[in-house]
């Protein structure tokens, strides 16, 4: 697992049913690029979070696949539908194979 | 090119940044930051201090306004993190002997101030903390650990005014941090003032130069996506001049950061800001 | 003389001193296969997507860019500058409201930052955006 990687999102405490909300989401990561020299003149390794998924009781709301082009701790924002309560699921994929996930409930009346 | 003009320049990119408000008025959170102030009667050469944040583009400036927008809120949770937990021989967190962060609000207005004779930035606060209470290992100036901690500390202060203590004690630092601001180093020959005081609102290349004032630190840099401390960007700036830096953490940054800390007397903190 | 020069090329030039303006992206032909390889070669439409991007960066490093796609299934985002040109790819999902996303992205230089949907009915939408990335002076 990359070291200090750290999840935070954003989401409504509560929405009516049928609201849509805006969800923003930032993971710390350096997201290696792949493209970079080290002092010694070698290449150094790409190292990315590949994929990014939101889903929300088992639906899915958005799936991004990033390449190195992404910024360095990614960041998005998106809107979803809730159309009962229940739990957002974030999950991020690094190349390395560790899985970074989060969740958050919200209250839907 | 004036800073009028960039303003009006900076307006014009702001529409489609979909902002609440303009690039003059800082707001974050419902509350207004200083941005723009009468210069503290010390300074001699400029009538007004500007934020560095005035300085910067539309769409830097929104990821200021934003707490989840501002990336470097990411670190303050790491920051928060690192509170509680413990390390050294003494099992301590910060958190076993400090009630709550908050109780710090205002510190970071203050600093850095005089302790026993000696100037302290937060930086040596934090490590007088982790050596002689915690019997942990002092953390690297700059480093990742520490930057979180001075931007969680930071950031209970924004809003409040700069208001470092200039006369008594201070008074010889504060007086050898102002002679280094104008004294000429390295091949480029080059003083703080040539940018920061003569020339602050033009273009130097493709950045727009300002006032170098030191209220939002540590910053978050677009450059080089973390989070950058005081010492470092002096660091930078005496690279870019061709100079060799003196040592962060060493009595010559401090000093020039207690003088630059008086240059913006009356900016609120904007800990943790953004910048390019 | 040497020094001389670029003193007062720093301290001097009051100007705006953009980098690269050139017109023809280095990797065009990268880009035009990435594209290729997405759509089947299938005609793009122009005007039901767009995206939103800064005229000029301040640092490459961080752009803010967003897409706004009604009716998209799915958006790919590409910059034409870049050693790899894409970018990213948004899949909407049953619960997604409006197809639009923010992100953040890197620009090696002055390029333009192209979305391609593919729409609920198979067809592809463009939209582009010409983003000029500052180099040099000391935020570069």
């Amino acid at each position: 697992m990359a070291s200090g990687v750290k999840p935070r999102v954003k989401v409504p405490k509560k929405a009516s049913a049928g609201e849509t909300i805006t969800i923003k989401t930032l993971i710390s990561h350096k997201m290696e690029s792949g493209q970079r020299k080290d002092d010694d003149g070698n290449v150094i390794p790409r190292s990315i979070i590949n994929r990014f998924t939101a889903d929300f009781n088992g639906q899915n709301v958005i799936d991004v696949t990033l390449e190195p082009a992404i910024s360095t701790n990614p960041y998005f924002q998106f809107d979803a539908v809730v159309p009962e309560s229940g739990e957002f699921k974030f999950t991020w994929y690094d190349d390395d194979g560790s899985v970074y996930e989060t969740a958050k409930k919200i209250k839907v009346s | 090119m004036n800073l009028k003009l960039w303003i009006a320049l900076a307006a014009g990119t702001l529409s489609t940044a979909a902002l609440a408000q303009d690039s003059n008025t800082l707001v974050i959170d419902g509350e207004t930051l200083v941005t723009e102030t009468a210069a503290p009667a010390h300074m001699e050469n400029l009538d007004t201090i500007y934020s560095g944040w005035r300085f910067r583009s539309g769409e830097t400036q929104a990821l200021e306004v934003d707490d989840f927008d501002n990336p470097a809120f990411v670190f303050v949770d790491q920051g928060l993190d690192l509170w509680e937990e413990v390390d050294g021989s003494a099992g301590k967190a910060c958190a076993s002997c400090h009630e709550g962060v908050e109780d710090f609000a205002g510190l970071r207005a203050k600093l850095p101030r005089v302790q026993d004779g000696k100037l302290a930035s937060m930086e040596d606060l934090v490590n007088s903390c982790r050596t002689e209470r915690m019997g942990a290992e002092p953390w690297k100036w700059s480093g990742g650990q520490m930057t979180a901690m001075t931007a969680l500390i930071g950031l209970q202060s924004r809003g409040m005014p700069v208001e470092v203590k200039i006369d008594g004690e201070a008074a010889p630092f504060w007086e050898k941090g102002k002679e280094l601001y104008y004294t000429r180093v390295g091949q480029l020959d080059m003083s703080c003032s040539n940018c920061h005081e003569n020339n602050y609102g033009v273009m130097i290349r493709a950045d727009h130069l300002s006032q170098g004032q030191i209220n939002g630190f540590p910053t978050y840099r677009l450059k080089n996506a973390k989070l950058n401390s005081v010492h470092g960007r002096f660091k930078g700036c005496m690279k870019n001049i061709r100079a060799q830096p003196f040592k962060e953490g060493g009595e010559e940054f401090k000093a020039l950061e207690l003088y630059l800390a008086s240059r913006g007397q009356g900016l609120s903190v904007e800990t943790p800001s953004v910048r390019n | 003389m040497e020094l001389t020069r670029r003193k007062i090329l720093a301290i001097g030039s009051g100007t705006l001193a953009f980098a690269s303006l050139s017109g023809l992206p280095a990797f065009a032909n990268l880009t035009d296969d990435a594209i290729t390889s997405l759509t089947g070669g299938k005609e793009l439409g122009e005007g039901k997507i767009s995206l939103t991007a800064p005229e000029i960066a301040e640092n490459g490093n961080t752009v803010p860019i967003s897409i706004d796609a009604p009716g998209a299934v799915s958006v790919t985002l590409f910059a034409d500058g870049n050693p790899v040109p894409n970018v990213a790819t948004f899949k909407f999902g049953p619960l997604s409201a409006s197809r639009s996303a923010s992100t953040r992205i890197r620009l090696a230089s002055t390029q333009n930052v192209i979305a391609i949907a593919q729409m609920e009915d198979g067809t592809f939408q463009t939209a582009s955006s010409n983003v000029k990335v500052t180099i040099g002076g000391c935020g570069g």
